[in-house]
């Protein structure tokens, strides 16, 4: 067993209304970012786990994605792996 | 009517929803979240408002997995009536009970105040008190009641009448400026393909009597009531 440390993006869908970002567009234009072209806004949630492997590690966060971390409905995930420590 | 009133830690609108079933002549109980003994013999699952686990990662997220949940979409696969209220609502959408989801209102504010709802449908359980098209003020109180879904399942609801309530203004037609969190379609709440799971972000357990401004939401239990009558 490994100690695994993994990021979960959690992002709006495209298409998706994101009210959030919206608002920080705004802001980021009138703050003189006339550039900005979109901004969306989502979060990053920190796993630590013990896993044999890292696709074992990768596919238990996923599974963790579709049970409870994201909702399929509103938003996409990526799982990325943060490193591994004995 | 023996309805069952789920409580999860940071549910705040149980007791209103306990007075509203006392108030129509019904029996309600509190079944905390980790209840494992089982709905059986109550006639009704009532979901409340509030801000279960602190509203944390997403709305209802948390509650919907909770032990109880498995015993309200039990419940409601068999049939029986299931209204999720607000955060009851978001809580149905997250157990997939219902379809869609509810994020942050479009103008990023909490929004509390009355709403004005038209009345789509009078042949379900929880609406044959209304009649087709009235319009009611019941009040809202929500900072993620945007309903949204993809265009599939939105045409799916509205080709299935599955819409029950929609945001209007004095007049009943549902416009922009009605629409108080950018709901698609001014949807203010919706039923499952059988239509005993109601979801919806108004709040009728806040509109029973004149008194507290509005007597509106007093149908709504009241049609519940009248089902079972019809079925026993």
């Amino acid at each position: 067993m490994s100690r695994y440390h993994l990021e979960v993006r959690v992002k709006p869908r495209p298409g998706l209304l994101d009210p959030q970002g919206k608002a920080i567009h705004g802001a980021l234009r009138s703050l003189g970012w006339p550039e900005v072209d979109d901004v969306r806004v989502g979060k990053a949630i920190y796993l630590e786990l013990d896993a044999k492997s890292e696709k074992e590690a990768v596919d238990k966060a996923t599974a963790m994605c579709r049970k409870l971390l994201a909702n399929p409905v509103t938003e996409d995930f990526e799982v990325a792996l943060a490193g591994a420590r004995t | 009517m023996k309805a069952a009133i789920i409580s999860f830690p940071g549910s705040n609108g149980d007791y209103d929803l306990f007075e509203a079933v006392r108030f129509i002549g019904g029996t309600p109980t509190y079944v905390w979240h980790r209840d494992r003994s089982g709905l059986k013999g109550y006639d009704a699952v009532l979901l409340p408002g509030g801000f279960s686990y602190g509203d944390y990662l997403r709305a209802g997220a948390i509650a919907s997995l909770s032990p109880i949940m498995e015993e309200v979409v039990a419940f409601a696969k068999a049939g029986g009536p299931v209204l999720g209220l607000c955060n009851g609502f978001q809580t149905l959408c997250e157990s997939q009970l219902l379809p869609g989801a509810l994020i942050r209102n479009d103008s990023l504010r909490f929004s509390s105040k009355d709403v004005r709802l038209r009345v789509e449908r009078t042949d379900t359980v929880f609406t044959s008190e209304y009649r087709k098209g009235q319009v009611l003020t019941i009040p809202i109180a929500h900072g993620e009641g945007n309903y949204e879904a993809d265009e599939g399942t939105l045409a799916r609801l509205e080709g299935e009448g599955r819409v029950v309530f929609r945001y209007v203004n004095a007049l009943g037609e549902a416009t922009e400026q009605a629409n108080p969190n950018g709901s698609w379609h001014n949807i203010a709440g919706i039923v499952n393909e059988g239509g005993n799971v109601l979801g919806m972000m108004p709040h009728p357990e806040r509109a029973m009597e004149p008194i507290v401004g509005s007597s509106d939401g007093a149908p709504l239990f009241a049609s519940l009531v009248a089902s079972l009558v019809g079925s026993a």
